[in-house]
Formats: C-alpha cells, structure tokens, sequence
C-alpha cells in the first residue's frame, strides 16, 4: 500500500519536473532557429499534401526510380552516419578504453536520435505506412527479405541504443533505482546492439544486390554488404569528429576545459582508426576492380565519377588521416573528415540513385519538396538533441 | 534369435518403406504444377484484345484500340494497364510482343517483400495482397523487369501488376487475356505442357524461330515463355539477365545472419572478460562501470 503512493507521488513528481523541463531555456532568436523554424512548418505542409494526395504530389519518383532521396540519403545514409554508436561503444564497454569515455554518452544519444529520425524517416516513403507493423506482430513475416530483417533491426538496435542511454535519463529524473537497474543492462545492449549493427549495415547494402542489371557494374558487387559494413566504420568516426567538434563550439559552456583538452587526444585516436580503415577499404574496392576486370569501364563519365569517389574522397582523406595523425594536426583531421563524409554521401547516393539505372533516359533527382522534408528531418533531430543535452547529463561525465 | 529378429525388422523396414515412396512420389505427381502462358510472337497481329480484356478483368482503365494510335511509341506497363502490347520494326517485317509480368519461378519480388504481400502461390501466379503491403516499393527495386507498379497519385497506393487471372484459374477459367486472343498466339497451360508445345514448333519449323525460347532458363525459369523468329534483344527483351534465379543473390548474405547473430555476441563478450582479467592484473585502475 505505501509502495504504490510511494510509486504514484513519484510519478506525480516525474510528469511535473518533465513539464518543467519542456520550457525552452535560453535565447530564442539564434541563427539556427531563424532558419529551422521556417523550414520545419513548411515541411509539415509538404508532409500533409504528402499523405492527402500521394508520394507523387511532392516526390519526383517514378516508376522507374522507385527510391530516391528520402531513402538513399535520409535512411541509407543517416544510418551509415549514426554507426558511430556501435564503434565507441565497443571500444569503451568491450575494450575498457577509457579515453573515450566522456564520449559514450553524446555518440549514443546521437546514434538512438539518428535511428529514431533518420530510419523513421523511412515511414514517410511508404506508400501504406498503417501496415508497418504487418512484418513485426507476425501475422505476415516476410523471412527471406533482406528488409525484414533491416527492419526488425532498426527496431531492435533503438531498443539497445535506448537501454544504453536510459542511464542518463534516469539520472537526470533522479530516479536513483531505475538508474541502477538499467545501468545493469549496460554491457548485455552494448554486446546486442553491436552485433545488430554489424548485420544491419552491411543489411542496408545487401538490399542493393537483388538490383544487379540496374546498377552500374563499377558500383554492383556481390560484396556490397561488407563495403557497407567497413564504411560504416570511418562514416561514424569521422562524424564523431565533425559532431563533437560543432558540439565543443556550441556548447562550449556544458563541456569543461579538462575534456576540451582530452577532446584533442580522443579526435587523433579515432583519426588513426578511421585511416586504417579507410584504407582496409579501398584495398577491398581495388580488389574487386581488378579481380572484376573493370578497365575497359574506366574511360567514361562513370569510370571517371567513380574515381573521383575512390581516390578523392575515399584515397586522399585516408592519407590525410595518416599524416595528420603522424604530425598530430587537428584541423587537417577535421578537414577529412568532412572529405570522407562526402565520400560516403556520395557512395550511398551513386548506389541507390545515381549509378542506379544509368542508362534511363529520364533521369531522377530530389525535388525541393523532397530536399525541404530532410532538411526538416535533420533539423528536428537536432532541436531534440539540443534540448536533451542542455538539461540531461550528456557531456559531463559525473555518475 | 537375433539374427531372426534382425532378419524381421529388416524385412519391416523395406516393406514399410518401399510402398511409402511410392506414395511419397504419386504425392510430388499430383501436386499442382505452376501454369504459364506461351507466347507466340509470330502469331499475334498486334490487335490488342488481350489488353482490353485484362483491363476489363481487373476495372483499370480500358484503352481506345481503335483510335488510340498506342503501337506508335514502346510502352511500359503501368499502374493502369498490367499489360501492353508493343510493336517492333524487324528484318522480318512487323513483330508484335505483349508484355506483362513474367510469373519467375522464384521471383525477385516475393524475396523483397517483407510482409509476403507479393506471394507466388502453388498455382503459379505471382499476386499482391492489400492488406499486408506497406508500399515500401522493395519489389519494383528487386524485380529484373521492372513489372510491379506504384500508384504515385494516391493517399493510399496499390502495387499493380498482372496476377495471371488468378481468380479466374480459381475457378477452373484461362486468363482472360489468352481467352480474348483471336489468333492462338497465347495459350495457356502447365511449364511442362508449354515446353512441349514451344520446342515442338521449333523443330517443326526450325527456319521460322530463333532457337531459343525465353524463359526456359532466364532468371531460373519463368512462368510465361515466348518464341519469336527474331533474337529476343530485337524485340525489347533483356538477355542478359543471367539464369540464376534472383533470391540467391540475397540467399549468402542471409545465411550468414544466424551465424553472425550468434558467434558475435560469444566472441564480444569472451573479449570482455579478457580484457577484465588484464585489468585486474596489471592492477590499472580507473575504469569504472556506470
């Protein structure tokens, strides 16, 4: 009996403090609102004609082209981005590396909004989104589909990522028991979302081979799934690099100058990972070329955007990682990093829009709508992420 | 005793055995074999019946074939019309193809389809489900032929492609398209029927046909095949598909995942206690579990 009023005055508690915490805090004119709010209200416009009159009204796709940038850059991409989660993760609960401790909590909270915003994106593209949970309470499950199981890995892996972060939020309700509790499930997630990382990855790839007379054969290989899996590796490091260092000038208040400093050190460990990597990654590309016999694709347009792709955002930024690592140069470790994370935009893009059905004559591309809705997408993520971070315990590292 | 004991149950085993593979093969006899639908190219005139009684079959729209002038330009099938019928400029004179999906063997879509809303049933034709598609368009991406179609226009699309009449077959009739040809170009029966009927034309007239017949192989065999006096890449078909059927291209990767699943999580966690005991005795302290 006293430990229900206890729970129900804990609750009453909870949902107070909660609407408490709602309230904006801080300055509202910033820059980044100026220009989010606009694009966020247009976007839910562009939504709502979306879901009254059909993917066509907005879209530009086509028969021909029946996945375009909602999918290739919002989910395909964003997921690639978010695989920093499973890298820091691995290093820090697996490993026991402590020096990159401090940013455990801010590369999993961007990993758990990346999936929530970025593969919930995918609802947006389908076509009758009310039958979403047709492949996850069973009564239709579709096994041999390589989307089955990238779905019910998306689903799995928010739930580890969630497990993983709830410590944090149980801080910040000081709710002292569920903290305990839930820190307990700590390593079992980490170990879980991992292991979902690793087939989801590599499982957004290999929902491409199925595609095989539609993409261009410099970008179609039976290994597409382990190239998504290996870019995944330095797509994720590089974005901690670039996230955390935006973070570091943003919300240089919330973050001490002790891990400012410690910051320098975290961005030339994940440099040195993301160049071994990187270039475990074109050998693997050059392989395939070689043992393929390719030359005769080279001397073309494609041959040559697929080169700019290899050796200028995938070759370059690994020898740029290399060097920066070896004369202990931060900025040109920044500099890759945004290289490579063009490389992957543009790796993902070629596969699932650009080098897909090449020859068409009528040729997809975004249309504004589509550009608008995930421009809001990201900005939306980044409202959450913010409001999370400037009232939970993200970036300081206190238990 | 036991040698007559051993001799008894051996003697039980092949009895019991012997009639159960007879059954066991009378059962693989009878079950349904998939139907198809050959197409004999050089027989149609390119009247365009079956498209109008396809599009009546199913309430989509009914083209104008008298006046339409459609056989001007190659045409797709859409979401109005599952099938068109297309007319090519050859070394032999005019050649009419209808095109509709092909009915694979193991199609590329009912692999993508993760809810089993695309579905090859044991009767052959490959059909959609309404109630279980989320539209995720997986199927039009997958399929070697581009056949599934999207309502682009609706709050609430449908996938539409030929369903070879399958609630015709349900009731014994031939798809209406094969049943409104006026010149036989289309019959309709079982793939090993249709082989018989297809290679006998052939020998029969071996200056007539090219010696191939498409479908027997193309992407693991398909449902309908089609014989033409010209090459088939003349005529709008892709040759180069390969003869694997689609879903084995997916098959490696989605072998590996139950070992993955379970052989990662082992080596992960046998790495963490590695790790603890290193810990523990180089006695390095610091890390701290939250």
């Amino acid at each position: 009996m006293n430990n229900t009023t206890a729970i129900t005055s804990d609750f009453k508690r909870f949902i107070r403090f909660f609407l408490q915490e709602l309230k904006p805090k801080g300055k509202w004119l910033t820059p980044f609102n100026i220009i989010s709010i606009p694009v966020i209200l247009l976007g839910t416009i562009i939504l709502f004609i979306r879901f009254t009159q059909g993917l066509g009204s907005v879209t530009n796709l086509s028969q021909e082209f029946p996945w375009g940038f909602w999918i290739g850059f919002d989910v395909v991409i964003g997921v690639a981005f978010a695989g920093g989660a499973y890298i820091i993760t691995f290093v820090v609960y697996v490993m026991k590396v402590e020096k990159y401790h401090s940013i455990v909590r801010v590369t999993v909270l961007n990993g758990l909004l990346a999936y929530i915003f970025y593969a919930g994106a995918l609802v947006l593209d389908l076509g009758r989104p009310w039958h979403i949970i047709n492949p996850i309470i069973g009564n239709s499950f579709g096994y041999n589909s390589v989307l089955f199981l990238v779905a019910w890995h998306f689903l799995l892996y928010m739930l580890a990522e969630f497990v993983e972060f709830s410590p944090v939020i149980a801080q910040w309700a000081q709710l002292e028991k569920v903290r305990k509790f839930v820190s307990a499930l700590t390593l079992g997630a980490v170990i879980f979302g991992i292991t979902l990382s690793m087939l989801h990855q590599s499982g957004l790839g290999a929902l491409f081979l199925m595609a095989k007379p539609k993409i261009h054969p410099l970008w179609y290989s039976e290994f597409i799934p382990i190239l998504f899996f290996v870019s995944s590796i330095f797509a994720g490091l590089s974005m901690i690099i670039f996230e955390g260092t935006i973070s570091h000038k943003v919300f240089r208040n919330l973050i001490g100058e002790k891990s400012q400093h410690s910051f320098e050190e975290i961005i030339l460990g994940m440099a040195k990972g993301a160049a071994i990597s990187m270039f475990v990654y074109y050998f693997f590309k050059a392989l395939i070329f070689i043992h393929e016999q390719q030359w005769e694709l080279i001397n073309d347009f494609w041959g040559y955007w697929y080169l700019v792709e290899v050796i200028g955002f995938v070759l370059i930024p690994c020898f740029m990682f290399a060097y920066a690592v070896k004369t202990r140069n931060t900025t040109i470790i920044r500099l890759a990093a945004i290289i490579t994370l063009i490389g992957i935009i543009l790796n993902r893009l070629n596969i699932s829009v650009i080098a897909f059905k090449w020859d068409a004559v009528n040729k997809y591309y975004p249309s504004w709508e589509e550009i608008i809705v995930t421009l809001m997408v990201v900005f939306t993520e980044i409202w959450v992420f913010r409001w999370i971070v400037t009232r939970m315990p993200v970036f300081s590292k206190q238990h | 005793m036991d040698r007559r004991n051993f001799l008894k149950t051996t003697a039980a085993v092949c009895a019991a055995t012997l009639p159960f593979k007879n059954i066991k093969a009378e059962e693989t006899e009878m079950k349904t074999e998939f139907s198809g639908v050959l197409v004999d190219t050089t027989r149609c005139i390119g009247c365009r019946s079956c498209e109008v009684a396809c599009s009546k079959e199913h309430d989509l729209y009914v083209p104008d074939i008298k006046n339409d002038s459609a056989l001007e330009s190659l045409r797709t099938t859409s979401e109005k019309q599952w099938t068109v019928v297309n007319r090519f400029e050859t070394e032999k004179g005019e050649v009419f193809v209808k095109r509709q999906c092909l009915h694979c063997w193991q199609p590329a879509c009912t692999a993508a389809c993760l809810t089993n809303a695309m579905y090859k049933t044991k009767e052959g034709p490959v059909t959609w489900d309404g109630d279980k598609c989320m539209g995720c368009r997986y199927c039009m991406v997958s399929c070697p032929f581009d056949i599934p179609k999207f309502e682009y226009n609706e709050w609430n699309p449908k996938i539409q492609k030929c369903n070879m009449c399958f609630e015709r077959l349900q009731q014994g009739k031939k798809p209406a398209c094969v049943e409104a040809c006026p010149t036989d170009a289309l019959m309709f029966g079982s793939k090993r029927q249709l082989m018989e009927v297809a290679r006998h034309r052939v020998y029969n007239y071996p200056d007539k046909y090219v010696h191939k017949i498409y479908g027997e192989h193309d992407v693991g065999g398909t449902g309908w095949l089609y014989l033409s006096a010209i090459p088939f890449e003349q005529i709008g078909f892709s040759t180069d598909l390969g003869t694997t059927p689609y879903p084995e291209y997916t098959k490696e990767f989605l072998f590996s995942v139950p070992l993955v699943l379970f052989s990662i999580p082992a080596f992960l966690l046998g790495l963490n206690l590695l790790t603890n005991r290193k810990n523990e005795l180089s006695e390095k302290q610091g890390w701290k579990n939250e």
